[in-house]
């Protein structure tokens, strides 16, 4: 099983970047082996959708979970439609310790969204 | 009058008016930075021509926040709600192929795994995904996002509207259907009262008009945006005309690229207490300077010879 990761980098020592369908990258990442695979974010100056875009891209890897900063109203939908488990990224500052505070069972899931998304 | 600055203006033509029998001029009050003055002047504009024998048809397109209505005083007695088709999803029929979510420029559809998703408040109602539907399971219903409204106004001008709901994103669809379903009669100029800002919604408004007048103020602010809106108005091919507000105020930015561009300058406004007073009631910009019809209605001629020496 895979969780991604939303990045500014392509890289597991990149920083996060807190925005789920505004990130620079999605890094796909096994959480025990830590190998990794990172997708420029298609959605990044989209003008409207980068979340369910976003949850779409991550349904189509078939990842178990998201570790984001916060997920917008469709971005929630949609994921919690697909099943995937939305985890907020806490302190954790690079893909590394993100992925390692999820192994570890460190992160809290989001339960709600975080706001009205940007729309049109 | 003292205080009035810029061109002479030459002396109204009669019949300047009846020699538009037949071909409905469309002329688009836009102006970029929000509150120069749009709805002033386009009001202005259609009272002028009221009283000179021809009252215009009037759009209020600022359909997110319309206000024409406050100095206009319309009947607004027709009314006709304006949908848009949202998709949906026979899910039982549906192989989850993905090729709504695929066609769909706004990700307005999501098929996650086994599961299909509509967004209503991302659709355009384009129908590219019931259009491309190999299965044929997308169906659509109507989402009504606003209204239309229409009757007369002051002066025997005719005038429509449109409201967007509150929550809706979407203005673009309510002004298409305005300026589809309000008609002119043969002959009747039409006044565009456009939103503020240079996106789809001023595209929207301004586009298949024969005229576009921008409203700006002396001032930095007034000039940037102006050069946006300026820029706009030439992708789109219009003619442009400028009316400077609140003429003595700022500086002399807009006047210098205004020479620079070659962009006319049909009418300035002077900067008046009793003006600004006078709109905070709602009352019409005529109203306190009942001299500035002729004014409009010499921009209204400059309009008319501008369109016709490109025709």
């Amino acid at each position: 099983m895979t969780i991604l990761v939303t990045t500014s980098g392509p890289e597991l020592d990149s920083p996060v970047d807190p925005r789920f369908g505004r990130a620079a990258y999605f890094l796909v990442v096994d959480p025990v082996s830590s190998d990794y695979k990172a997708h420029p974010n298609p959605a990044l100056d989209a003008a409207g959708g980068a979340g369910t875009q976003a949850a779409q891209f991550a349904s189509s890897q078939g990842v178990e979970a998201v570790v984001s900063g916060a997920f917008g109203p469709n971005a929630f939908q949609a994921l919690e439609a697909a099943g995937i488990v939305m985890s907020l990224l806490g302190p954790a500052a690079t893909a590394r310790q993100a992925v390692e505070a999820y192994r570890d069972g460190r992160l809290e899931r989001a339960t709600l969204p975080s706001r009205s998304g940007r729309r049109g | 009058m003292a205080g009035w600055s810029g061109p002479p203006c030459p002396p109204v033509r009669a019949g300047v008016v009846d020699s538009l029998r037949g071909s409905s001029l469309r002329i688009a009050v836009a102006s970029g930075k929000g509150g120069t003055g749009k709805t002033t002047i386009a009001a202005s504009l259609a009272l002028s021509l009221a009283a000179a024998g021809s009252p215009p048809l009037f759009l209020d397109c600022d359909v997110e926040a319309p206000n024409a209505h406050l100095i206009l005083h319309p009947n607004l007695g027709r009314r006709e709600d304006v949908a848009i088709l949202i998709p949906r999803v026979d899910e039982a029929a549906c192989t989850h192929c993905g090729r709504c979510a695929e066609v769909c420029q706004y990700h307005a559809i999501a098929v996650l795994g086994k599961r299909v998703m509509v967004f209503p408040p991302l659709c355009h109602g384009c129908g590219s995904c019931r259009e491309q539907c190999p299965e044929h399971v997308i169906s659509e219903t109507p989402s009504v996002i606003g209204v239309l409204e229409a009757g007369p106004a002051r002066a025997g001008i005719a005038f429509a509207r449109g409201v967007l709901n509150i929550g809706e994103p979407m203005a673009g669809p309510v002004i298409r259907r305005l300026k589809q379903w309000a008609k002119p009669e043969a002959g009747q100029p039409v006044i565009l009262d456009a939103p503020p800002g240079t996106s789809c919604p001023v595209v929207e408004s301004i586009r298949r008009t024969d005229f576009l007048l921008l409203v700006t103020e002396p001032t930095p602010f007034g000039l940037h945006d102006l050069k946006l809106a300026v820029e706009v108005s030439r992708e789109l091919g219009l003619p442009i005309g400028i009316v400077i507000n609140r003429d003595g105020v700022g500086n002399a930015g807009v006047e210098e690229y205004c020479r620079e561009e070659d962009l006319p300058i049909l009418l300035h406004i002077p900067y008046e207490r009793a003006v600004a007073e006078a709109t905070a009631r709602g009352r019409s910009l005529l109203d306190v300077h009942p001299e500035l019809e002729t004014r409009f209605q010499a921009v209204f001629e400059m309009i008319v010879d501008a369109v016709g020496a490109r025709a």
